[in-house]
Parts: structure tokens; sequence; C-alpha cells
């Protein structure tokens, strides 16, 4: 007889992050002894797969690099496949803290998801000009349409539920910005519940801020137009039921 | 005259070349009837050259050439659209067969030890094809 699942796995979207990979999944491991860590290597062409082999995690290696919002809809695939019940994405960087998975995956007893949010009175992290505005404009946008505040829906450090699971293996956007602002926007759509929990970011990673004014504003530019497109996107889950 | 035996040569030309391009398979059909009737348009005009001042002096516009190239225009973004669609429902039918890849690699390399797949996930995804 087959053993009963583990019901919560840890996904790791990955594109060559041979050099922090091991670390972030022994990490995640000594944190949550109990979980299964999923490492989707999203095309890489370095020996990320064979790194996260050696740390212990589950290796899925798509084929060619297919971004964020593929690598993730994979991992929900998986999840759902496997009948794991929550679903905590961590960055394959190490700029997320390990520390914080508890919170996420023991929010989800009163959430469908949970959203770490970056912005927070002890955090380190700060953002500002065009790219502020953004995510300023993202989050009253989608605060509002949750009835709920959601103040990091940029963020990659974020639990998913049963539900979550269900809806996201089938219809999760690979969009630009797809995956975080837009698969928010699917829940509430289908009446999930987002709630957020302060997590810790690492400052190695996000050092690299967008000095560049035209950089900037291209993010701004891309960040409205990925948020008009995800508040008016028809449902394709919708479309898959009438079929 | 001799325009007009230009324009009747390069629309049956055109008719050939996309009808033997159907012919041996190259061309799927969807693809192939709109060149075909933008072929056959051409010529009926390039036969008839008073089809154009005709169809031109009802819309009201002075030189009917100009209605040429606002129909070739309208024709030619269509076109392209329809393939910019074509393009993006192929990119989204090819990343979902890597997911799916990915997963069954993953799968074969583990069927040992790995727990059993749910079946009732697979059916529900099969909708999925026409996104």
């Amino acid at each position: 007889m087959a053993p009963i699942p583990p019901r919560t796995l840890i996904a790791i979207p990955a594109w060559n992050e041979q050099e922090s990979i091991h670390e972030v999944v022994d990490k995640v491991r000594n944190h949550q002894p109990g979980v299964d860590v999923l490492v989707v290597n999203d095309g890489s062409t370095d020996a990320t797969a064979e790194h996260a082999l050696d740390a212990g995690a589950i290796v899925v290696s798509l084929p060619f690099n297919v971004g964020v919002g593929g690598a993730m809809r994979t991992a929900f695939l998986y999840a759902k496949r496997h009948r794991y019940r929550a679903l905590v994405q961590v960055d394959a960087d190490g700029q997320h803290d390990p520390a914080d998975l508890s919170d996420l995956i023991t929010g989800l007893q009163d959430a469908d998801i949970v959203v770490g949010t970056r912005f927070h009175e002890n955090s380190m992290y700060f953002v500002g000009g065009p790219r502020k505005w953004a995510m300023v404009l993202l989050s009253k946008t989608l605060s509002k349409m949750n009835r709920g505040r959601i103040s990091d829906p940029t963020s990659g450090f974020r639990s998913a539920g049963p539900r979550a699971i269900d809806l996201f293996s089938t219809n999760y956007p690979a969009e630009y910005l797809g995956d975080t602002v837009g698969s928010l926007s699917i829940a509430i759509r289908h009446g999930l519940t987002i709630h957020e929990t302060p997590v810790t970011m690492y400052y190695r990673a996000i050092g690299r801020p967008s000095k560049n004014a035209l950089w900037s504003a291209l993010y701004l530019g891309r960040a409205t137009l990925a948020l008009i497109a995800t508040v008016f996107a028809k449902s394709n889950a919708g479309k898959g039921d009438e079929a | 005259m001799t325009t007009n035996l230009i324009a009747v040569v390069a629309s049956l030309a055109i008719f050939v070349f996309v009808f033997d391009l159907l012919r041996r398979g190259v061309l799927k059909e969807k693809y192939a009837v709109l060149w075909l009737i933008v072929a056959g348009v051409g010529f009926i005009f390039s036969i008839v050259p008073g089809a154009l001042d005709w169809i031109g002096v009802r819309l009201g516009i002075g030189a009917p050439v100009n209605l040429l190239f606002f129909v070739m225009g309208v024709v030619l973004v269509l076109v392209s659209v329809q393939l910019s669609y074509e393009l993006s429902r192929h990119e989204a039918r090819i990343r979902r067969l890597a997911e799916e890849v990915a997963l069954i690699r993953q799968n074969l390399q583990s069927s040992s030890k790995s727990a059993p797949l749910d079946q009732s996930a697979d059916e529900s995804e099969a909708h999925r094809g026409d996104e």
C-alpha cells in the first residue's frame, strides 16, 4: 500500500540558481522537517536540478524556461495530483526567511491564501519612485477587490490551502506579474479568502533595485497594464466548466 | 491595360502558389482559404477595372485606388491579428505540454516511491486545451 503523502508542500521555482538552491532547500527542511520540498527547475542551464536533488528536494524539470507563472502552475498541478493540502511558495535566491514558514502555514486555518508582506513596522524593505507608485496602485486595487488589506500583492512568499490549490492547478496566469497580482485577482473572483502576514526580506537578493528611471517607468507601465488585464480578465476555469 | 495584365498575372500567381501549398499539405485550409479569397477578389478587380471605380463612387471616395489600399491595409491587419492569436494559443499550449512533460518525467523517475496519481484531477484539466 502506498504511503499517505504529507500534506504540506514547499514549492521553489528556480531558474539558474545553483549557487543558492542547496542552502535554501536545507534551510526550509531544517525549519519544517515534516514537509516535502519541490523544486521546479524552470529550464535552468546550470546544475540547479542536481544541487536541489542533492539537498533532498523533489525536482520537476521543465524542458525550457516558462517563467515563474508556468513554474508555479506546474507546482500546483503536482500538489493537486499528489493530494497536498497546503502549498507554500518560496523564492530560490534565499531572500525569504524560512522562519516565516510556520506563520504562512498556520495562517491557512482561517484563509485560502496567505501572502507574506514585506511592508510592516519592523521591515527593512523599502521601495521608491515609480516602482512604489505601481505597488501602491496594485495594493489599493486588490485590497478593494478583496475587501481586506493586501499590502504587498507582488510578494512571492505566500501559501495556498486546498481550495486555492484546486483553483490554481487549472487556472494560473503565466503573464508578467500574473503569477503574483493576477493569481490573487483570480482567487478573489472565485471567492477565496486572502490574508496577509508580515515576513522578513533579506537584503542580499533585493540589493538590485532598479536605479534606472526608464526601467522604473517601464515597470509602472507594465504593472498597470497587467492590473487592467487582470481586473478585466475572463476566467479560464469557468470556460472549462462549461465545456 | 498593361497594369491590368500585371494585376491579373499577380493574382493568378498568388492563387496557384497558395493552392499548391494547400495541395501539398504545407498550408492548412483555414489559412489558405483567406489568401485564396484575397487572390480571388484581386483577380475580379483586375479583369473588371470598372468595378473598383463603381464601388469607389458609391462610397464617395475620390480616387478608387485609395479604396484598394485601404481594403488591403485592413485585410493585412486582420491577418496579422489572426496570426498573433494563433501564436498566443500555441504558446499557451506548448507551455502546458512542457509542464506536463516535466511532471511525467518526475513521475517516471520516482515511480517506485511516489504516491498514486489523482485521476480525477486529470479529467478536469482536459478542458484546458482551448485556453
